[in-house]
């Protein structure tokens, strides 16, 4: 009898790319409902725009550079990309934000560079950082969570707020919209007030900013189960919380009036979501576990160093960024020691 | 890097170690456990390759048409890295010629046909006395004479590994027992079954190698198999030292160098041998074959294969004769499945296709895999590396599999051998994980044989470089030489007479005639 042959190994396992994008995709589901619960319509608005208009960037660039369209989508790191960005933007972006970030982000950040594992940037942060460089303005229309809020936009409102720019008569864009407590920080801050004053306002929660402590909380709940799952490794997210923390408790330490809490630092803004989803993308992130614990740190020590001394209330789109950069340094100088070969 | 030649830190047997990476696969071995060992009777016709071990093929010393009994010399090694090959019963030699071998590259190769003549009559030896009056050089010339190499894949001659040489000195005999790879289960059989064969084995290699201690390592998942050799072990009341361990199971803990961390604590140095950190390691079965050898005088003629996979109906660990062309040993266990896809030689990890079941059984043929599409689906195609380190995580080598992926991919040698390409040992841990599905190793072993096609190129090219060299001297001195005489001669010219120059003209007209007689040859021409 004759008989076909492949190549060892002839077992394989049940890991493939697909799985591992719809699963990070399933795990952002808690921070993504509470961000919703708390900031309104217009993150599922933003949602919906940015994943349609990245697969539909995806599909057309594939097509383009003759490359199977379906069998490529299938990989879901398209849907992911949008996903990711319409979570790092304000809520009360006009329509043309998630969809110009999403453009971006694939077109630019990732096909140019040949598709999906090539990139060498994060390409939702490429996306996001664009934006915030290009439209200051519309990148701060970020929403109150729903109690501090004067009013608050339904379904339908929010539409026609994102897709013509219309608001129910009465109310003012300032009415709905209100700086993140990070910026508040910030600004305030630059007004001579202590932190302890700062706090002391309603958007303050008991760990982070109101409403945004519980988002964070949610993205730590799915990134748990990642590392649960053995979708992610522990090295990423442990670097850029514990070097976030580290610093965050240093500064604290020094001086509590200008500096907050490294609990507050944990809970705010996009951490969490930043450290298990965001530099977690395996393809620009380093691939050493050494590295990666490295690349980690690096990025929530960059975090710390925007959001106290820089030019932006959050940071970690550009650490990120910044990070990428340095990745194949760290994989250089941080390859593990081969069997056999001694040391250690 | 430590050398360890000589001077390896003491042995510390008192706990197991780890080693990186490595996975929890499906074991798949109880199809073929649970019945006992069978012995397949002798075929008709029996296939016997020169080749079934590493290195130089054995060279025939039986003709066509000759009578040959069981256990005969048929074949003689063939250089140093070498073993003999003998009639696996008695008959007669029909053909010597090429046959289809179980090989990875699937190629014919030179073979001896013997067609049985039902008699299975021995040749006539005498069973020596007591191992212990022989000196370990007779021993290892007793082991080589008997054909015997590593049976539990590699097939690298025994002999050869248990002469380490007098500045390596061995403090430990290491059993390789832990038949880590799903489905195969011939050591796990022959350890249950017949561990004083294994056992006094042992004590033979302990004799020839002068070591105290041996330390014989199974998986766990092995129960049986441990707990007959702890009895044997336990009413054996010779010197030496030797232990039964149970280690975790996880592939692969088989790999020699993983199985040498976990007892031991030691690394193989980097493009080593155990032999530089004191150690020699053998296959249980190998040492079963050494029994055979020594106490016996029978030299290699069979071996147990496992033969499983839902491709056949009854899965089996057989005792069949070297040469015994595969379909037998299938017949044995039932035959097919309706829905058979592929055969594999050896696990599902390591192993490799084979095209046909024509194939005779070798020496290193530990299992026959018969797979349905159920069981091994065809490999998915691949798409890019997303670099999410997976394959990291698990490289028991402790690699970077992506950049090796990278560089192979790229066919940027020189890299791949700087992220240490050769300590690969193509246990598929990194292809089973990899979530793009790239055929990893396949990548690897590109590599390795484009490295070393080029290492022969290169060696080929030096030799070729020198002979340019020499030639292109050569045609300079020539050409001085010509200039010289021309010289020489414009001299005479202008000196001498009419005559004198007539002469000159003369020779050179005859001295071309010659030329062109001598036709290419002549420098000139064939420059
Ligand atoms: S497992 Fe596959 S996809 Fe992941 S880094 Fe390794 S080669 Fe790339
Ligand atoms: S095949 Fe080679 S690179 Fe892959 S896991 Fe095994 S040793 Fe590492």
């Amino acid at each position: 009898m004759e008989f076909r042959t492949y190549s060892s190994p002839h077992l394989s396992g049940t890991n493939h790319v697909g799985r591992l994008m719809r699963g990070v995709m399933l795990a952002a589901l808690p921070g993504l409902i509470l961000a919703w619960w708390f900031f309104g319509w217009g993150v599922l608005v933003n949602l919906v725009l940015a994943v349609s208009t990245c697969i539909g960037a995806e599909a057309a660039m594939l097509r383009m550079r003759r490359r199977p369209v379906r069998v490529t989508l299938g990989d879901g790191s398209a849907a992911l990309t949008g996903l990711l960005l319409a979570l790092a933007l304000p809520p009360f972006a006009p329509w043309w934000i998630p969809v110009l970030g999403a453009l971006f982000a694939i077109v630019i950040a990732k096909q140019l560079y040949g598709g999906l594992g090539y990139n060498p940037f994060n390409p939702a942060m490429v996306g996001y950082v664009v934006l915030l460089i290009s439209f200051p303005r519309e990148m701060t229309l970020w929403a109150p969570p729903q109690e501090l809020a004067d009013a608050r936009l339904s379904l339908v409102q929010t539409l026609a707020w994102s897709l013509l720019g219309t608001l129910p008569a009465g109310t003012g864009i300032d009415a709905i919209s209100m700086a993140t407590p990070l910026d508040t920080i910030k600004t305030q801050l630059g007004l001579g007030l202590t932190l302890t004053e700062i706090q002391a306002g309603p958007r303050f929660g008991s760990l982070g900013g109101y409403g945004w402590e519980w988002v964070n909380l949610g993205f730590l709940l799915g990134g748990g189960w990642l590392l649960y799952r053995g979708t992610i490794q522990w090295q990423i997210p442990a670097g850029f919380l514990g070097g976030l923390f580290v610093m965050a408790l240093l500064f604290y330490a020094a001086d509590s009036d200008t500096y907050a809490s490294p609990l507050f630092h944990l809970f705010s803004g996009a951490a969490m979501l930043g450290a298990f989803f965001i530099a977690t993308d395996p393809v620009s992130a380093s691939t050493t576990p050494r590295g990666r614990l490295v690349y980690g740190i690096g990025i929530g020590i960059l975090v710390y160093i925007i959001r106290a001394w820089g030019g932006y209330p959050d940071g970690v789109a550009f650490a990120v960024l910044l990070m990428n950069m340095a990745v194949p340094t760290i994989d250089y100088y941080t390859q593990p020691r081969v069997y056999g070969q001694g040391g250690e | 890097m430590a050398d360890h030649a000589g001077d390896h830190e003491r042995l510390d047997l008192s706990r197991l170690h780890h080693f990186h990476g490595g996975l929890k696969l499906p074991e798949c071995k109880a199809a073929a456990t649970a019945t006992p060992l069978r012995t397949l009777p002798v075929p008709p016709r029996l296939i016997l390759p020169l080749q079934q071990h590493i290195g130089e093929p054995a060279r025939p010393v039986v003709a066509i048409g000759d009578q040959v009994r069981k256990g005969q010399l048929i074949a003689r090694a063939e250089g140093y890295v070498s073993v003999p090959v003998h009639a696996s019963t008695s008959g007669r030699v029909t053909d010597i010629g090429d046959y289809p071998v179980p090989h990875p590259s699937g190629l014919s190769a030179p073979a001896i046909v013997i067609d049985s003549d039902g008699d299975d009559t021995p040749v006539a030896g005498t069973p020596h006395g007591d191992y212990r009056s022989l000196d370990p050089s007779e021993l290892r010339n007793r082991i080589r004479r008997a054909g015997i190499v590593g049976l539990g894949g590699a097939g690298f001659p025994t002999f050869i590994k248990m002469n380490p040489g007098p500045h390596k000195p061995v403090d430990l005999l290491l059993i390789n027992g832990a038949e880590c790879e799903p489905y195969i289960s011939c050591d796990d059989m022959l350890m249950r079954e017949r561990p004083q064969e294994v056992i006094e084995g042992i004590h033979i290699l302990m004799h020839a190698l002068q070591v105290g201690t041996c330390v014989i390592g199974v998986e766990d998942n092995k129960p049986e198999a441990i707990a007959a050799l702890e009895q044997t072990v336990a009413a054996d009341h010779r010197l030496g030292d030797i232990r039964v361990q149970a280690i975790p199971t996880l592939y692969p803990s088989g790999g020699e160098k993983q199985l040498i961390r976990i007892l031991t604590g030691r690394e193989v140095p980097s493009q080593g041998l155990p032999a530089d950190i004191g150690i020699v390691c053998q296959n249980p079965a190998t040492v079963a074959a050494v029994y055979h050898a020594i106490h016996r005088n029978e030299p290699l003629i069979s071996r147990i294969v496992t033969v499983t996979g839902t491709g056949v109906e009854a899965p089996a660990n057989l005792e069949v004769r070297i040469g015994t062309p595969m379909r037998h040993l299938i017949e044995a266990c039932g035959g097919y499945t309706p829905g058979v896809d592929r055969m594999l030689m050896g696990g599902p990890m390591m192993g490799f296709a084979l095209t046909s079941d024509a194939l005779p059984v070798t020496k290193t043929t530990n299992c026959l895999l018969a797979t349905t599409r159920e069981e091994l689906p065809p490999p998915e195609p691949p798409r890019p590396c997303i670099r999410c380190g997976e394959c990291v995580r698990v490289c028991p080598a402790q690699l970077l599999p992506q950049q090796l992926y990278w560089f192979a991919h790229a066919r940027d040698f020189d890299k791949a051998q700087d992220y240490n390409l050769f300590d690969c040992i193509e246990c598929g841990c990194c292809a089973y994980v990899c979530p793009s599905r790239l055929p990893l190793v396949q990548y690897y072993r590109f590599a390795k044989t484009e490295i070393w096609a080029q290492e022969r190129d290169r060696i080929k090219a030096d030799i070729a470089r020198q002979r340019h060299e020499s030639r292109q001297e050569r045609l300079e001195r020539e050409k001085r030489e010509r200039a010289e005489r021309l010289k020489r001669k414009k001299q005479a010219v202008r000196e001498g007479d009419d005559n004198s120059k007539q002469a000159a003209i003369q020779a050179a007209l005859e001295r071309a005639r010659a030329r062109k007689q001598t036709g290419a040859d002549s420098p000139e021409k064939s420059d």
